[in-house]
């Protein structure tokens, strides 16, 4: 153990290793007032929850408190999005509160979704006093042994001396490193009980050490792959929003300094301006031709931040197969995990990035001109198909016409964008156009349908007079409808732009491309009257089925100040294009419906 | 990568953890999670003062999934170290096993013989039965136990592997 721990001023001597005896003075105070005061040592200013048998204690503690907000949401699984959509939108970490049993158990979505896109969430769960623990008694249920494969940690303090040091180690381990959901499990005698509390500074982990720092030799051969690139393309993810602002002006510098071009995955979007013409758009399985074709072309891949998840890399033996490849990641247990690279550089994206822009301009690096133009010349012609093109109507709403317009009618505005999962997700990450980090809020990674409503919740708590849109769909949306509540409670003015197609449209079309047009349980016969359902709920509702009326309707939803539900009725059939179907390379995409996209039956066994 | 036909490879790994509740779980669940393979785990705490305890593994997977194991092994928060002794450090692997056979006559005096060959101990014995402890390799204690198959083996337990690195310092 480190010998500073117990240096004076600190209170550490409850360390359960250096066993030293408590500090005279240190404060007492019960279980449910040092989560309290924890919160405050750590910054927290709202919490998302929902009350219960188990945790009564601490809500009772909150009851008294002042510079902490509680936000009711309808459902465990509502708060842990919100947290989620706060946490992506501010880069602190979100924190919720639920109780034991079903408490839990509904918000084990939310920190899978977490974990899989590695936002910071502290979920602290009340649990049955230690002496009913593996009774099976009344709301009891193992949260940590059901939470320890969604979470980065987790602990259940049974002894409320080990209490303050566990939440400060929990707000520790979600927001540093690669960050993610921990779970706290505090059983409700834990919470009466008295102990002492020590403060945040005091606490040192003494395993967890996430290395940050880069090593400086990779770095010099990074840029001097760069350097020597022909065709080199940056390949940038959510590592560079989680690593906060600053990895993404540094990104912008480097990008611009070298005139490469750039690329990035769902979870990137936003960390580099997507008005600037080295942007290429989005990349993967709905990406943009230019994208893929880089990616699959390119003699240098500069991934930074993501993972070479299979929505990026398609059929994994044919991707990019002619680049050598640089990956920069916090987490060393993402390289080498799905692509081979030739360069790992294990660190925070920042850091790396200072450094790489510092010995590019200090060693007076140059690219290699001619050939970067040869390839620009390249792109060019790819980027001459349009991809992201569709054939509008005058009679019928297309869903890429109705995210277009959501996107100009809001353009220069303080405008903050979350989604639920499916075609509208990817219409949305096609089409709407993101300059700032942390204005984008999707589930990449666990694909959770439900999760664009709370998140909102979220992000509106976060921002409260900024303009927070969830682009939806009719189905996702109805997953997560209860906080809805929520926001009418809160005054929360959300506004849930719901792509209705009636279809869970994703599965609609790959019923259509992969199973013969056989759509199997994808149509939602019966829907409610969104309109109706908003007035219900307290909230306005919008309803658009004309193109014509769209603009009017879209700023009617912009200018009112409370929350809205807009059913905005599409086309029924359009499919979401460009796509690469399972099982094919980058430079196999298909562009519409004319394309022949009949999958292999390899490919048809991948999601 | 991808063209190669997959070689798997049989691997012993050490992981230095903090004995706290559920880390056990960890460690396995992990394995478990990730369709990793486990071929024996041996865990014990090793520095009472420290409450440190290690866990051995034997598992076999590509070089690239043994890759995996150790990084994915080294993001779990109470782990210490990670060593892989099969491809770091040269290590000493034993494994101690208990083995019981059941007979009489000729087959009792050649379970007996083998037993001696192979440097077991007798531990417990009965007019018809011996309980034979025997330490060595994995592969040892492997063949010790298909010689005893045919002269009366009724019951094994095995421990699992432990290994250390040959040489003065530690893991």
């Amino acid at each position: 153990m480190d010998k500073d721990e117990n240096s004076p001023g600190s209170a550490a001597a409850l360390d359960k290793y250096s066993g030293a005896p408590a500090r005279e003075g240190a404060i007492q105070l019960s279980g449910a007032e040092m989560v309290i005061r924890a919160l405050k040592d750590q910054g927290v200013k709202h919490i998302f929850g929902y009350p219960g048998g188990a945790v009564l204690p601490i809500y009772d503690a909150l009851f008294a408190a002042d510079g902490i907000t509680h936000v009711l949401c309808r459902h465990e699984q509502g708060a842990a999005h919100a947290a989620e959509g706060y946490a992506r939108s501010t880069g602190k970490p979100g924190v919720v509160l639920v109780t034991s049993g079903p408490g839990a158990t509904n918000a084990v979505t939310g920190l899978t979704d977490a974990l899989m896109d590695s936002i910071p969430i502290v979920l602290l769960s009340g649990q049955v006093a230690t002496h009913l623990i593996g009774t099976d008694a009344f709301q009891e249920c193992d949260t940590v042994g059901i939470t320890r494969a969604c979470t980065k940690h987790n602990w259940l303090v049974k002894d409320v001396n080990d209490l303050s040091r566990v939440l400060h180690e929990a707000f520790q381990i979600a927001t540093t490193g690669r960050p993610g959901p921990v779970v706290v499990d505090i059983p409700k005698d834990v919470q009466f009980k008295k102990g002492a509390y020590i403060v945040p500074d005091s606490v040192r982990h003494r395993t967890y050490k996430p290395k940050t720092d880069p090593e400086l030799g990779a770095i010099v051969k990074a840029i001097d792959m760069m350097a020597n690139a022909k065709k080199p393309l940056f390949y940038t993810g959510g590592g560079i929003i989680n690593s906060g602002p600053q990895a993404s002006r540094l990104m912008r510098e480097l990008v611009q300094l070298t005139g490469f071009p750039i690329t990035s995955t769902l979870m990137g979007l936003g960390a580099y301006p997507a008005s600037d013409p080295q942007w290429l758009g989005l990349v993967g399985m709905h990406g943009t031709y230019e994208s893929n074709h880089a990616m699959h072309d390119c003699d240098l891949m500069i991934c930074l931040g993501a993972r070479f998840d299979d929505r990026v890399t398609g059929k994994i033996d044919l991707f990019s197969p002619n680049s050598r490849k640089i990956h920069l990641d916090i987490d060393p247990s993402q390289i080498n995990k799905n692509v081979r690279v030739d360069l790992p550089i294990v660190a925070d994206a920042a850091k790396a990035l200072k450094e790489m822009l510092h010995f590019w301009k200090t060693q007076r690096r140059k690219v290699d001109a001619p050939a970067l133009r040869e390839w620009w010349k390249q792109i060019d012609v790819w980027r001459a198909k349009k991809s992201l093109s569709f054939r509008n109507s005058d009679t019928i709403i297309k869903p890429q016409y109705a995210v277009d317009r959501l996107y100009e009618l809001t353009r220069g505005r303080d405008v903050y964008i979350t989604t639920e999962v499916g075609q509208h997700q990817m219409w949305a990450a096609q089409r709407f156009k993101f300059e700032e980090p942390n204005r984008w809020m999707t589930s990449g990674g666990l694909g959770t349908m439900g999760y664009g409503l709370p998140a909102a919740v979220g992000v509106q708590v976060a921002h409260p007079d900024s303009l927070v849109i969830d682009i939806a769909g009719e189905a996702s949306v109805q997953m997560t409808m209860q906080e809805m509540s929520t926001a009418v409670q809160y005054d929360l003015p959300i506004k849930i732009f719901i792509l209705n197609n009636e279809y869970m449209g994703m599965v609609r079309q790959w019923q259509q491309l992969m199973h013969g047009g056989r759509y199997s349980h994808s149509y939602s016969e019966a829907l409610p009257d969104f309109v109706k359902l908003a007035e219900a709920y307290g909230a306005v509702g919008i309803r658009a089925d004309k193109p014509a009326e769209l603009d009017a309707k879209i700023l009617e939803m912009i200018d009112v100040r409370r929350p809205v539900l807009f059913d905005c009725r599409v086309d029924q059939k359009e499919n979401c294009y460009p796509m690469i179907p399972s099982g094919a390379a980058h430079n196999e995409m298909i562009l519409s419906d004319a394309d022949d996209g009949t999958p292999t039956e390899e490919g048809k066994m991948l999601v | 990568m991808q063209q190669k036909m997959p070689r798997t490879e049989r691997h012993t790994i050490a992981v230095l953890v903090d004995n706290e509740a559920g880390v056990l779980a960890r460690v396995v669940g992990l394995f478990s999670g990730r369709g990793y393979n486990i071929e024996s785990l041996t865990v014990a705490e090793v520095d009472h003062a420290a409450h440190t305890s290690r866990v051995t593994i034997v598992t076999s997977g590509t070089p690239e999934v043994i890759e995996q194991i150790e990084a994915q092994l080294r993001r779990l928060v109470p782990v210490h170290r990670v060593v892989n002794w099969t491809t770091s450090t040269p290590g000493i692997e034993r494994e101690m096993a208990l083995v019981k056979v059941s007979g009489s006559g000729e087959k009792r005096v050649e379970a007996m013989r083998i037993g001696e060959i192979f440097r077991a101990h007798v531990v417990d014995t009965t007019h018809n039965s011996f309980v034979f402890e025997i330490t060595g390799a994995p592969f040892k204690i492997d063949q010790f136990i298909e010689l005893m198959r045919p002269l009366g083996l009724v019951d094994v337990s095995r421990t699992g592997v432990a290994a250390i690195s040959r040489g003065p310092e530690a893991m």
